[in-house]
């Protein structure tokens, strides 16, 4: 039995294997993911949300997502239709891939590739086709000016988290999300963890990736008070259905990046309790949670304010960051509290 | 054929086809697709080779950044494609007279080609001195110590010609209303707003 599954179709069957079992989890949990959204976001305006299909409505999604795959697909007259098509594909693919990357606990991980981190930087700025495709292909005005606004965001909020993990990896010496949470492995249990040395880059990571998976208060690519839903107009049925799973699986894979990078993955916040799998999903619930409220809570921005906030407020901020942290990792000040590579730990 | 290999000929062939397709497809955008089909090929190719890092960069800078502007510029322009397809008939001899030209000289380099003696040592060395440091590991030890000063240049040239585009295309307007985000957040009601007493059948000046 060794041998077989040292053999090459072995190895590939495992490798199949595991990614069916990620897929699954992430697929099981956009079930509820969407029916939490929807709770959080009925909770905070007084309402009572989903609660019919099944106990407290939780198989709502099942329910509406078998709706969408039973309707007809409607492909608009002047439309293109392979892009249009791809489009929803291409956001759907791209943000299920990245979870590939992604570690669960210590060693639960389907790739442990040494640039995991540039991995998943790369895939969600690939995430930016779906919605210009989309956008383009669908031939009418307001899908385009949504794509043409959601591109336009996505780059400019990119530059910050960049910058902002860059000061992640220069504390970690490591660009392996494992070795960016056994990083922050230590004595002091959560006070180990990033959120701390990099204390005011949290509140602008979250606000980047906000922007990134378009989000309230910054998803003016679908801001329905004037381009009724931008990209997503002329969808229907699967297509639309691929979009939205695309956009909520893109949103756990971020809370899953928040709580790597900042809040220890899968380490227990107190020193005494084991590590596992638990924290972690704890941890980007949590996160998912803070998304939800979020949307509930805060009015949409206007689009020359998103702008300027990207680029004339985050990115200075985190570019004079990025040159604190190195000035504070290399000279290994305060007992090494930025530089973990060094102190080991 | 071992799985590398198979990778390996199913990335080239992605590229040489994508690279086909974008000089063929008629519509500009899809040739930007296939472009990116591309791009993203080689990014597979790289990793082939074990340089995950460039890779990596190749798909966050070209396609993520480079290629969306591609994009986004295409999309934007009014093309009027039968005129397009007039023009090409006219250059058409021209550009197949530079294609082979340089399709000669390629053959011609590949069959004369010939490594140096020193070739080889000199690509060991290069590795042997990073020992088992990954590649991510060896490029930042290149670039920013051993080759700061020039990758500095580089950048200080870059940011020039950054500066120089900005110049030639700026201009200050007097004419319009400019948006003053300080004066509209400083504004309060206490200096903006003003309760006058109105009389009856006389109103203000």
């Amino acid at each position: 039995m060794d041998g077989f599954f040292s053999s090459t179709v072995g190895l590939a069957l495992m490798g199949v294997a595991q990614a069916g079992l990620i897929l699954s989890f992430v697929m099981v949990s956009l079930l509820f993911l969407v029916y939490a959204d929807r709770k959080v976001w009925a909770a905070v305006q007084m309402r009572r949300g989903p609660n019919v299909v099944g106990i407290f409505g939780l198989l709502q999604t099942v329910a509406d997502a078998l709706k969408y795959v039973l309707k007809e697909i409607v492909i608009p007259a002047g439309s293109d239709r392979t892009v249009f098509l791809m489009a929803p594909l291409v956001s759907f693919v791209l943000a299920v891939v990245a979870f590939a990357v992604i570690p669960f606990a210590d060693g639960w991980v389907l790739a442990d590739i040494n640039v995991a981190i540039l991995f998943i930087f790369a895939v969600s700025s690939l995430e930016v086709y779906g919605i210009i495709m989309g956008g383009w292909a669908s031939n009418s005005k307001y899908p385009f000016l949504g794509s043409l606004r959601s591109a336009a965001q996505m780059i400019s909020y990119e530059v910050s988290l960049g910058l902002i993990i860059i000061g992640v990896i220069i504390s970690t010496g490591s660009l392996n999300l494992s070795d960016i949470v056994r990083a922050q492995d230590g004595a002091f249990g959560l006070f180990n963890w990033y959120w701390l040395p990099h204390f005011p880059m949290v509140f602008l990571f979250f606000i980047s990736c906000l922007a990134e998976t378009n989000r309230p208060p910054f998803d003016l690519p679908e801001a329905e008070s004037e381009l009724v839903a931008g990209y997503q107009v002329e969808y229907s049925s699967t297509p639309f259905l691929l979009f939205m799973a695309g956009e909520y699986i893109a949103m756990w894979l971020l809370s899953a990046v928040i709580a790597i990078l900042f809040f220890g993955g899968w380490l227990s916040p107190i020193p005494g309790l084991p590590d596992g799998a638990f924290w972690m999903l704890l941890k980007m619930a949590f996160f998912f949670f803070l998304f939800a409220l979020v949307k509930a809570v805060v009015p949409r921005y206007r689009y020359d304010q998103l702008m300027r906030l990207g680029w004339k407020v985050f990115l200075p901020f985190s570019l004079a960051w990025v040159v604190l942290v190195s000035f504070l990792t290399h000279f290994e000040l305060f007992g090494g509290f930025w530089a973990r590579w060094a102190v080991g730990g | 054929m071992t799985p590398p290999d198979f990778a390996f000929y199913l990335f080239a062939i992605l590229v040489v086809a994508a690279g086909l397709f974008t000089v063929i497809a008629r519509n500009p955008v899809h040739s930007v697709l296939w472009l990116i089909l591309a791009f993203l090929s080689s990014a597979g190719l790289f990793v082939l080779m074990g340089a995950e890092f460039v890779a990596m960069l190749l798909v966050i800078v070209y396609v993520g950044a480079v290629a969306v502007l591609f994009l986004f510029v295409v999309m934007m322009l009014d093309v009027d494609f039968s005129a397009l397809k007039a023009e090409m008939a006219k250059y058409m001899p021209v550009a197949l007279l530079i294609g082979v030209v340089i399709l000669m000289q390629f053959g011609i380099i590949f069959g004369v080609w010939q490594a140096s003696d020193v070739a080889e040592q000199n690509v060991a060395a290069a590795t042997a001195r990073f020992g088992g440091a990954s590649n991510t590991q060896a490029i930042g030890q290149l670039l920013y110590d051993d080759y700061l000063l020039l990758f500095q240049l580089a950048g200080l040239i870059l940011l020039v010609a950054m500066i120089g585009a900005i110049v030639l295309t700026l201009r200050h307007r007097s004419d319009v209303k400019r948006q003053d985000i300080v004066a509209q957040i400083m504004r309060d009601p206490a200096k903006s707003m003003e309760l006058r007493e109105v009389k009856s059948g006389q109103g203000l000046q």
